[in-house]
């Protein structure tokens, strides 16, 4: 065991997984993930803490992760390249596994041109390749970058993200191979709707192995309308939306049922395909609808994995 | 070359408040091919000030010269004679010629009527793309001669990130991706297999990261004869 993370666990023991996304709040009051926390615990194996998701400010990923941990749910907490340094970044992991934070979500992050602060300076010190080989010297070999001792190593579980949907797309997968070499442990994608290409993306990565040396956890986002479709198709960097699926929605009597009805359809296909080794839930302010999600699709209970989660604020 | 624009004249009028005796300083390299800093816009510009002057009745004194290359002392130097008197240069050099000119004058207030921006080539007339970040340890051979420092919205290296789609990056539809770029280029070279090869963590000591950067050729240094065999004025 790299982390000893419930997420790891799952994942070693051939379990599928699940993971769900929690946005933090614009707010200094960790109330509304204590909320999230209490609606989804159980239904996932572990949730994604974003770290200031489209570059608007929130609650920072690490505090939401312990508030988290509080509230006895494993976090992954997200760390972009966007807003930290090298030195920020060592030590920022450093501080998260002191306070019992197991996984660590690599990410370049979005740019500032689409968050609050627009005028602000990006530091991108390291890319997510580099971030990752520098985590994984750190758990590995209890090195900083550059060799400089530990006492004690950082605890870690490396995920990256990957997007199937992006460009040039011959070379998403070996992008993803860099990522995998560099540590990644286990992979995050982009959420999914265009089925086929997903599939074509991981025959490519069957045929180089990737599925094998980490996991793949697929993405899904639920729609709750025709609308919310057609924003993540026009406004969402990085995304592919059908046009079926947004008809489905336009003219589904309940858009709310069928977007639900959509997103345990294309869990049940994500779950046949080799190599898929779970799927993370990213509901954006409608996390309430996690639950159910996972028991349509036939995914509770969650494994109950030997205690995972040892820390000073559990309660 | 220098990339540079033109101050919005509102700001400058501004800046100038308070002055009376005004130079305008152009100068004939880079900015004068981006069409912001040269002979023509130095005539231009001296000519809309000397208007507003007239027309808010400031009473300002405009003259204007164009120098050959304002960030080489030799060049701005020939402003010795010029600047007395004047209370106040308009630089119409990039940011290197107005430190440049200041430095020399140090009596004389250098205002910027620039903003310098970037190094990088004119793409056709009147449209200049960046090209260069100044980093101190180039890789165009690695990623198949375009910069990714300068031109990934992200200076990422090893690769696009999930934002490019369709040869765009996420920031702008007008905005080439970099690493598409990039990808497209190594392909044509047939290096496809550098797209592979992992970057790690960049020393930007050589960058600007590591403070202001000094080079020093001492081949080329002039001992004391040297110079005075020159007879240069510095």
């Amino acid at each position: 065991m790299r982390s000893g993370s419930n997420l790891e666990k799952v994942l070693e023991d051939g379990r599928f997984a699940v993971t769900a996304e929690i946005g933090p709040p614009r707010s200094a009051d960790p109330e509304p993930i204590r909320k999230h926390a209490r609606d989804m615990k159980g239904s996932a194996d572990a949730f994604n803490l974003t770290d200031n998701q489209t570059a608007i400010v929130r609650l920072s990923s690490i505090a939401s992760g312990v508030v988290c941990l509080q509230e006895g749910i494993e976090p992954v907490i997200q760390m972009t390249c966007r807003d930290r340094n090298r030195i920020a970044m060592q030590s920022d992991v450093l501080g998260a596994s002191a306070l019992g934070i197991r996984n660590v979500l690599c990410i370049s992050g979005d740019h500032q041109v689409f968050g609050n602060q627009k005028e602000a300076k990006n530091v991108y010190d390291v890319d997510p390749v580099q971030q990752l080989m520098m985590f994984r010297k750190m758990r590995d070999e209890a090195q900083v970058w550059g060799g400089d001792k530990l006492e004690e190593a950082p605890k870690l579980f490396l995920g990256a993200a990957a997007n199937p949907f992006a460009d040039p797309f011959e070379y998403r997968v070996r992008r993803l191979s860099k990522k995998i070499n560099a540590g990644a442990d286990f992979v995050q994608t982009q959420a999914i709707y265009d089925m086929d290409r997903f599939e074509r993306w991981m025959a490519q990565a069957r045929e180089l192995g990737l599925h094998e040396k980490a996991h793949i956890i697929a993405g899904v986002m639920p729609l709750r309308s025709h609308k919310a479709a057609m924003y993540m198709k026009n406004k969402v960097s990085g995304m592919i939306v059908p046009d079926a699926v947004v008809d489905r929605l336009r003219t589904a009597a309940d858009p709310k049922a069928e977007g639900v009805k959509l997103c345990v359809e294309q869990i049940e296909h994500l779950m046949s395909i080799e190599g898929v080794h779970g799927v993370h839930i990213m509901a954006v302010a409608w996390e309430e609808i996690v639950p159910r999600i996972v028991r349509d699709a036939g995914l509770l209970p969650r494994p109950s994995v030997r205690e995972a989660i040892v820390h000073p604020y559990h309660s | 070359m220098i990339i540079a624009e033109q101050k919005g004249i509102e700001e400058l009028i501004g800046i100038l408040e308070g002055h009376k005796d005004i130079l305008v300083v152009g100068c004939r390299s880079c900015v004068a091919i981006c069409l912001a800093g040269g002979e023509k816009e130095v005539g231009v510009l001296s000519e809309a000030l000397r208007l507003h002057s007239d027309m808010r009745s400031k009473g300002w004194n405009i003259s204007e010269v164009t120098l050959e290359r304002a960030c080489e002392k030799e060049w701005a130097y020939e402003l010795d004679q010029l600047v007395e008197g004047k209370d106040c240069v308009i630089s119409l050099a990039c940011g290197v010629g107005a430190q440049v000119i200041q430095e020399l004058f140090p009596d004389v207030r250098v205002v910027p009527g620039l903003n310098t921006s970037n190094m990088g080539a004119p793409e056709e007339q009147g449209v200049y793309n960046e090209k260069c970040g100044g980093c101190g340890d180039c890789v165009l051979h690695l990623t198949g001669g375009i910069c990714p420092i300068a031109r990934c919205a992200k200076s990422l290296l090893n690769g696009p990130c999930g934002g490019s789609q369709e040869g765009k990056c996420e920031i702008d539809p007008e905005v080439p991706c970099a690493w598409d770029q990039i990808y497209h280029s190594l392909e044509k070279l047939g290096r496809l297999e550098l797209m592979d090869v992992p970057i790690p963590p960049k020393d930007w000591g050589p960058s600007r990261s590591g403070g202001p950067r000094k080079m020093v050729r001492s081949e080329a240094i002039l001992t004391d004869e040297q110079n005075r065999m020159k007879g240069g004025k510095r």
